[in-house]
Order: C-alpha cells, then structure tokens, then sequence
C-alpha cells in the first residue's frame, strides 16, 4: 500500500497551562473540590489539572449566573445577537487551535474536529446569533420569554461542539447558563471561557464548572436552576428525569441510541458501504446517533460485507493529531474497558467477530474496527449501546421486517435508509420511529436541522427553530 | 326521583363499564364504587378499574397506536368532527349527567366540549405545517422536519367531568396518538356515555380507552408501564401523586406534562391553542442528498 | 470475460438490463468521498515517491489543430528527458497525439521506451461511420502507435442504442490488432477507451459506460478527450476506479484507468494516486493501469520535486516549456 508518511498537526497552535480553573463569573476562580488531571487520551500524557467544582462552587455559579440573569434578558436581541456573531468569529479565528486541543484531549482524529466540529460549532454560534432578535417570529407566541438559568450538562464525544449546542440557544433566548463539559474533556470548554472573556461577554452569562458526576448532580439538582439540559447517557438522563419531578424545571434529554442502518438490496452500494463506515467508525463511534446495527438485505448481505471488509482495510488507526488518521483513540480507559467487555460479550454470544489486521500504538487507549456478524436482535452488542467502532450485522428480508427490526430497541434517535428506491424510503422514513432519518446519508448535521430522539433517546430537540423551545418559557 | 309510587314501567338501567379496546367490559378485578350526585343521592355503580385493567387498557392502545397514526390526518380530523357530531346529538343526555354531578350551566358545558372537539379536529392536518418546518442546511441536502406523534399517553383526565375530559383527550389523539385515559373520580358517568359517543364515532377501538376508578390507585402503574409513551397529569391535584407519577415516568424517559400549579389549576379550561397538540409529539428530521 | 458475462451484450435489452442492474451513484456521497480523500495530507518521502511515480504515469499530450511534426518531436524529446538537468528524473508513460502525427512520434521514441498513444476514431466527437473510425484507427496503428484512444459515441450511448457502443469497441479492438507489426509491436494496441464523462452528466452513466467498454474489450477506461468540460474531475475518477475493482473482482482481469483534461497541479496528481490507492488498490498504481492525460502537470510535478530536493521553490524558467 501507498503509505502516507507522517502528517502531524502542529501542536504549536495550542497553550495549554499546567493548571485551570473554574470559570465563574467572568473570572477564572478556585475550586473546593478536588482538582482531577485530564489526559491525551492518545499517548496518557497529563496534558493538565483541572479544578473541581464543589456544591458551593456550584451554588457559586448559579448565583452568578441568576445575577447576570436580569441585565441579559433585558438587552434587547438584537444586542444579545452581536455578542453570540462576536463568539462565533472568533471561534473561526481560533478554529485550529480549538481543533487541535480537541483532539489532544478527546482523541479524536484531526481532520474530524477540524473539518467537522469546529465549523459546525462556528455555524452553530452563526445561527442562533440570527433568531436572538426574532423570536417573537419563531411561533411560540409574540413575546417568548427566557427561563432563567439553565444548568447544562455535557458530554465528552464532542466535547466543544455540545457546548455550542446547548450555550448558543440557551444564550439567544435570553437565559444565563452553567455549563459542565465532561470530566475527560474539559479543556476546549475552558478555552471558550476564554472566548467569552475576549468578546466582552458580561460576567456571569456564561459559567463553566468542571468535574464530574457529582458536580453535574450539584448543577441539576440546584433549586435555582430553571432549566436542565443534559446530553449523555440514558442512565443518567433517567436520574435527572427523577430528580427534576415535581420541580418548575424545564428539560431536555439527548441520550443514547442503538440505530439501524438499513441498506436494501437496490442501495447505490459504495454510498451505502461509506455511509455504514461513517455511520459507526465516525468519532470512534463515540457518537449517541451512530449507526451501530448494520440491516441488510440478506439477499446482498455477502456482496456488501465483502465491500465493508475491503474498506475497513483502509481505515488508518492512530495518532488523532495526523491528518490522515481515519480512526483516532478511545476517549478514556473506562471506556475502553466498556468496549472491550461488550464485544468480549458478542463473541461469548456466539456471533463472528473480525477486524482489518491494524497495529494499535503501545501507550494510550485503543480498540480497531471490529465487525460483528451472525448477530441476533437478542444479543447483548445488538441491544445495548456499545459507544465504540463496533458494528453489528443483521439481515432482513422484507421492508416490513426492516422495520420491525430497526424499531425494535428502547431507544429512537436516528436510523439510515439506502435504497434507490424513493417511494420506499418515505414509507420507511414514516415507520422508523427515530427522531433523524438519514435516507441515502448518514450522520450529517446542521445548526438548521433539528436533533433529538424519540423513546428512551431523550426529549426535546437541538438545532433549528424547534430547538428555541427548549430555552424558552412555552 | 321519587320512590313513592311504582312507576308504569320498569326503567332498564345502565350498566357504567370501561371502555378498552373498543369494548364495553366490566373491571377484570369485579369491582365497583358507588357514584353519587352531588347532592349525595346514589346514581349508579362505576367500575373500579384495577392495575390489569391499565395494562389491559395500554395494550389496546399500542395495538391501535398503527393504524390510528398511520391514518391520514383528514380521515382523523373527520373523525374527531364526527365525536363532536355525536355529542351535540346527545347533548340533552349529557346535561342531565353534568347536572346530577352538579356541574353548573350544563347545557353550556357541553357546547363549550362540542366546541372544543370542533377545535381540534381542524388541527389533524395543519398541526404539521405549523410545528414542522423545511431547515435550509448548508449542503446538498433535502431536509425536513415533521411533527409525528409520542405514541401511547396516559391521561390523568381533570375533574372536570366532561369538558376536562374532552380538553385533554381531544388534543392527544387527534395527532395519531392513543391514550388511556383516568375519568374523573367522583363524577365518571359522563366518561363512559362519552365513551359510547365514541364508539359510534367511527373511532377505532382501542384510540381511547377509558378507564374509571380511583387515579391514585391507577395513575402510578400507568405512569411506571414501559409501553406508555407519555403521560399527561394535567387532572392530578394532590402533589404527591404528580411526583410520584413523574419520578416512575423516568424510568422509560417518558414525556410528562405536569399539572398546572394549584393557582391555574383549570389551566385546560383556557383557550385551548397549541401546547396540548404539541407536548405530545415528536418531531423527526428526514435528510436526504439532492442530486443527479 | 466470464460465462455470466456471455450473452450481456446479445441486444440492446440485455445489455440494458445489465447495465441498469448495476448499483446506482448517489452523487453527493460520491462527491464527499472524493473531497474527503482529497484531504489526505502526501508529505516529505511519501511525496517524493508519489511525485516519481505520477511523473512515470503522464501521458503527454498534445492535440491541437496546430500541432506539427517539430511540436511533437519537442514533446518526445521532453517526454524522455522531463528535466534535462536530472537524469534522475523518470520518463513519462507515453506522449498522446493524433494519428498523422504517430510517425513521427514514433521515429523521436524509438528505442526510448516511452509509448506512443494516438487519439482515433474521429476524435473528439465521434462522430463519424464506424468505417471511418475504422479506418482512423489503422492509420494510427500502422504508423505504429502503441495505444489507441478511441471516443465512444456517446450519442449513441445516450440514445440507449448500448449495442452500437459495444460493437464499435469490438471493432476498433479489432482495429487495434497489427498482424506482423514489428519488433515488440506484433500484440498490437492497447485500447483505451473514452468516456467523455462531461457529456454523460450523471454518475450512473459513468458506471455503465466504464462497464460497457470494459465489456467490450477495452485495455483502459479514460475520462476525457480534453475538449469538453468538466473533464477528469475526483469524483468520476473514483467512480470508473471503482469500476476496474468491481469488473476485476467479476473476471479476473484488470482494466487501466486514465483520468485526462484539467489535472495541472502536483496536489490534483497526488490526489489522484491517493483516490487509486484507497479505492482500487495499489494493485493499480502503476503505469500499466494508471495513467495521467495532461501536459501542463509535468512541469508543476517537476518544480515540486525540485523543491523537494533544494528545499527552496523552484521557477518556470527553469524548466522547458515543452
């Protein structure tokens, strides 16, 4: 094979201090609690020592955020917009180095964050800049009112790109938020502390807590909060749903999936072939909507796994920082050990497991691409989500079955459809019970295009006019 | 009524059942409460549904949950034209039962749920065009964003015996959900002649499900089924309940729409708009690439 | 061609039925798959190679109105020595000129082991009788071309008349056959064969008209005459790349790829190696299946490789204009 020599991002881009504080107020503050270390995931370099928001440090917060409440509320949108236009350039200008430090602490391949994250939070920050002064035209009434102080919750898959998720909206609509970025990948959340601060962003707006679970239960749980919004597992979007019952909080839940990608036997085959590598090994299939159960057609089942092997075999595993790594670490060792006990789980199953011959580096956490096939619906690997690159085979005879199989799972967030067929991919759209249907794509996103599941994947949505409601008092 | 002289004839009494799956049946437990009027005078025996009724109930409701949304949203706005049809058809019947439940201006009440139901059953087809939206994304890409409903709903109905009902079972299925829905305790009999205005409504079986009885003995195993989509405590007064209702409701992410605080606790009663329509849908975002 | 493959070609609705039965090309996956591969980041000794091998697969060409006997000998003599200063730089694949130009191609290559490629078959439109483009072809052949770049008739190809396609290949083939050619010529021609894929319009129609000249017999499938636009772009590359894997996979033989028309750049010829190398194969980089249709990239490919070894940007004064 043409083996592409080394081709490393400069980390030169990035400054990352050996300590971080918590972002409280429009200043960097101490933390009570115990100060964690985050990794590279890549190579298990400390690459810092975060501080760790206590209950108080919370409440600090919360406190700072319902004082910036009143004046944020009252500017006018048209105000609240220019600031949101503001961040957005200046994550533009900054989008190498926001994209480097994402990779140095999420792992992530280079040329995702900078080709995918960085401009979709930059067009994110873009959008909702836009609706700040029109929400009496968005349809929820002439003069929609913010909540108050939203606590947010987020996870560490994309780690800058849930940021601009949950802050641009929150922020157009008029609310002060909190935001706790994941344990493991904190550090592009504290840069954008950073971006708040050279866009002159009032104090207290924009409040960044790390830590980790117990600082997010502190966060939901805090009776001044007007609203949760929380990304990551269905696990804890349960707990948050108990805890909030009975309380005024607004919530919204993007949690995990389990989603079919469904490839007929009329698919535009290397479209379909990429779209399933996509759909699973995109992020490291760190990715609540990836498309972890592959349904094909049982009448060309062979043809396309033959065409998926022959493609995973390109797939260049390794440094995230190489712009040609396709396939870059996992985030964390727990993580890693969660990948690795569930796949252990399908082989005790007795599906076929295979993965292209890939050299793993020595240090640093690391799982290849595997396929599962002779996957039954009652497997572990086909019902529970795994969050890595591994996919599991399932055949169907029939749309009807397609269907029944894809629904088939608590979870509803997203499904793909490949045929070339268009009548038969409404009629699958309409059946699928998934809040995105990709037909004839897979994982694409858009500030414009509303996200979010049905059933056990959570409730609300992000992005688009829809995701306004989530930030307002309706 | 007078007991003092025997009448000429016989009345034939009704019998108050449940209302499942487009059945008529009594409660699987065999029990009954007596309901009274509001002056205390007894009326008739209800049934007292129990937890199997609920999960009989629910699944009526998914069994229906296909075809109900898989209609077309005209053929579901003219059903629901055609509930409120049959209502006004029987609207002296239902005044009689509001009256005896001591609900005042009866006859107006039941104009006001016609009415009501007349509301919503112009929405089936234009609910999608208000809440959906084309999202112009930044790529090759056909994109659209539709409102599909949650599925099966839990109803805790208001008090409220016939208007509440209508207010808050009227939105929930005219988008293509199915619902169970808890009468009103105290004054269920107009529940159940509603149920029969139903079933003569060219209402699939198992839409509506109506269930009497005691919410607080129901309303949790609703509230905790795995199979229920969404749960709706506008009709419940008593704090406790609504938190226990929503703390089970987690366990499946259920959507919940939580009672009104006790200042606006006839919240149903206000105009009605859109919130009821909405809170209980989806919305599903279909991508596709535009090429040649 | 294997059994299954017999009878494809017996009418028009087989050869329909077969080509329509081929998977489609969603076109914006398509696209992104090559800009995704467009991204691939060639440096340092990895450059170096790619450069010395894209070099090897130039077909030089020139195809002008106004080509003459003292153009095409200053092209060959370019086309053996790339860079007169550095005998270390390789020969290109071969030059590419019209027909009543391959004498003298010819005569400026012998014995230099750069191929002769002659355009035939009313190039660029095609649109002459098969007689003629018969006869075009044996004008080429005789005057001894190695290669023979035949256009289809996409007229026809548009029209669904598949057949007359298919039969006019087998007869240029034929064509291509030189019985007592000389020394190391008695094989005759290869053939490769035009799509003109700017002129099909959709990808679906790439597939199909790759598979039906590979069908036909043909030794390359080539993108372009040159002359119309879009020419050689990533994305149809990728699609006639995945053509020759799949028709390999299908009958064992191994079909060429030429993308020619619009590649200038050492970045768009890196590109291109990189689209063989991930879709087709290694298998395919290499002259005898992989061929760049350009004239200008040569001079781009050899101010980059000079850079590469001075370390300073070179200037297009010092490299022949030829």
């Amino acid at each position: 094979m043409f083996e592409y020599a080394p081709a490393p991002e400069s980390r030169d881009v990035v400054d990352i201090k050996p300590s971080y504080g918590l972002f409280i107020g429009g200043e960097f503050t101490d933390g009570t609690g115990t100060p964690f270390k985050t990794v590279n995931p890549a190579s298990e370099e400390v690459l810092s020592e975060v501080a760790s928001a206590s209950a108080d440090d919370v409440d600090r917060a919360v406190r700072a955020a319902r004082e910036a409440f009143g004046t944020w509320s009252a500017m006018p949108g048209s105000e609240r917009a220019k600031y949101l236009f503001r961040i957005a350039r200046i994550i533009q200008e900054r989008s190498r180095e926001l994209a480097v430090l994402e990779s140095l602490d999420n792992g992530k391949p280079i040329r995702e964050s900078r080709d995918v994250d960085l401009p979709l939070v930059a067009a994110h920050f873009f959008y909702y800049a836009g609706w700040a002064d029109k929400l009496s035209y968005a349809g929820y009434g002439p003069s929609p009112r913010p909540l108050g102080v939203a606590g947010q919750v987020i996870p560490w898959n994309f780690p800058l790109l849930m940021l601009a998720w949950k802050i641009a909206p929150a922020l157009a609509c008029g609310n002060t938020v909190v935001l706790k970025p994941a344990e493991t990948t904190p550090l592009t959340a504290l840069l954008f502390a950073e971006i708040c601060r050279q866009a002159d962003l009032p104090p207290g707006v924009v409040n960044i807590v790390t830590g980790a679970g117990e600082t997010g239960a502190a966060l939901v749980n805090h009776p001044d909060v007007d609203k949760v919004a929380f990304t990551g597992s269905t696990e804890v979007g349960r707990l948050i749903a108990r805890s909030v019952a009975g309380t005024r909080k607004k919530v919204t839940l993007e949690l995990g999936g389990k989603a079919a990608n469904i490839v007929f036997d009329d698919a535009a085959l290397d479209q379909a072939v990429e779209g399933v590598v996509n759909g699973i090994f995109f992020n490291q299939g760190h990715v609540c909507c990836a498309g972890s159960r592959l349904l094909v057609q049982e009448s060309i089942a062979e043809e396309l796994l033959e065409a998926l092997k022959r493609r995973l075999a390109t797939l260049r595993l390794g440094d995230p920082l190489d712009k040609n790594t396709d396939i870059g670490a996992i985030n964390s060792a727990a993580q890693l050990a969660k990948i690795r006990e569930l796949s252990d789980h399908g082989e005790l199953e007795g599906a076929e497991r295979w993965s292209p011959a890939c050299a793993l580096p020595e240090r640093g956490f690391w799982f290849p691409p595997t396929i599962f096939t002779g996957v039954a619906q009652s497997h572990r690997i086909a019902r529970e989500e795994v969050f890595g690159p591994v996919l599991s085979v399932l055949t169907f005879r029939t749309p009807a079955e397609a269907v029944e199989k894809a629904n088939n799972t608590p979870y509803g967030l997203s499904a793909g459809v490949w045929t070339e067929k268009g009548s038969r991919i409404l009629w699958m759209a309409d059946r699928l019970r998934a809040g995105v249907v990709w037909a004839n794509t897979f994982n694409r996103f858009d500030p414009t295009s509303p996200f979010g599941g049905y059933k056990e994947s959570g409730y609300g949505r992000e992005g688009g006019r829809h995701g306004l409601e989530a930030y307002l008092d309706v | 009524m007078s007991r003092t002289e025997s009448p000429a004839r016989l009345a034939v009494r009704k019998t108050y059942k449940l209302y499942i799956g487009g059945a008529f049946p009594r409660s699987e437990s065999g029990r009954s409460y007596a309901v009274t009027s509001s002056k205390g005078e007894f009326l008739a025996n209800a049934s007292r549904a129990s937890r199997k009724d609920a999960r009989d109930a629910v699944a009526a409701a998914r069994k229906a949950f296909g075809g109900w949304s898989g209609a077309t949203p005209y053929n579901r706005g003219q059903i629901l034209y055609r509930i409120a049809e049959m209502l006004e058809g029987r609207r002296a019947q239902f005044a009689a039962e509001l009256a005896d439940a001591g609900t005042k201006r009866p006859g107006d009440v039941v104009d006001a749920a016609v009415d009501r139901l007349v509301w919503y059953a112009g929405w089936s087809d234009k609910i999608a065009a208000v809440a959906g939206s084309a999202n112009p994304v930044a790529g090759p890409y056909f994109n659209i964003s539709s409102p599909e409903p949650t599925g099966v709903v839990a109803v805790v109905a208001p008090d409220d015996p016939l208007l509440g009902l209508v207010s808050v079972v009227a939105p929930v299925i005219v988008t293509g959900n199915t619902c169970v829905v808890v009468a009103s305790e105290r004054a269920p009999l107009p529940a159940v002649t509603l149920a029969e205005v139903l079933a003569t409504s060219d209402l699939p079986g198992g839409v509506v499900n109506i269930l009497t009885g005691s919410a607080k003995e129901i309303a949790p195993w609703l509230a905790g089924h795995m199979d229920v989509n969404a749960l709706d405590l506008t009709g419940v007064s008593d704090p406790g309940l609504a938190v226990a209702c929503e703390e089970a409701a987690a366990e499946n992410l259920k959507r919940v729409l939580r009672p009104a605080p006790a200042d606006r606790a006839d919240d149903w009663a206000a105009d009605p708009g859109t919130r009821r329509l909405t809170a209980f849908l989806e919305t599903k975002t279909v991508w596709h690439p535009t090429g040649i | 061609m294997t059994t299954s493959f017999a009878d494809v070609a017996s009418s028009n609705v087989a050869l329909r039925t077969f080509l329509h039965g081929l998977p489609g090309v969603d076109r914006v996956g398509a696209d992104q798959r090559a800009a995704m591969l467009g991204t691939r980041s060639v440096k340092t000794t990895a450059k170096a190679e790619a450069i010395d091998l894209a070099i090897r697969m130039v077909d030089l060409t020139t195809l002008e109105g106004a080509d003459t006997p003292g153009k095409v000998r200053a092209m060959c003599a370019k086309a053996v020595h790339p860079d007169p200063a550095d005998p270390a730089v390789p020969k290109v694949a071969a030059v590419c000129v019209y027909p009543d130009l391959v004498a003298q191609a010819v005569g400026a290559l012998a014995g230099s082991g750069v191929k002769v490629a002659s355009v035939a078959t009313a190039f660029p439109s095609g649109r002459s009788s098969l007689d003629v483009k018969v006869a075009d072809t044996r004008l080429a052949v005789e005057a001894g071309a190695d290669e023979i770049d035949m256009v289809i008739d996409r007229g026809a190809f548009l029209s669904g008349d598949y057949v007359k396609v298919f039969e006019e290949i087998t007869a240029i083939k034929e064509a291509c056959g030189r019985a007592g050619g000389a020394p190391g010529k008695e094989h005759g021609a290869h053939l490769k064969v035009i799509l003109e894929t700017g002129e099909l319009a959709t990808y679906d129609n790439v597939r199909r008209a790759s598979w039906l000249a590979m069908l036909a017999g043909g030794d390359f499938i080539k993108t372009s005459t040159g002359k119309v636009q879009p020419a050689a772009t990533f994305p149809v590359t990728m699609v006639m790349l995945e053509a020759v894997r799949d028709f390999l996979a299908a009958t064992g033989r191994a079909v060429g790829v030429k993308p020619a028309g619009g590649i200038r750049t050492t970045k768009d010829a890196i590109k291109m190696l990189v689209l063989v190398n991930e879709v087709a194969g290694d298998g395919w980089l290499t002259p005898d299946l992989f061929r760049l249709g350009a004239s200008s990239v040569l001079n781009d490919l050899l101010m980059q490789r000079q850079k590469m070894a001075t370390g300073r940007y070179a200037g297009p004064d010092y490299f022949t204009l030829d």
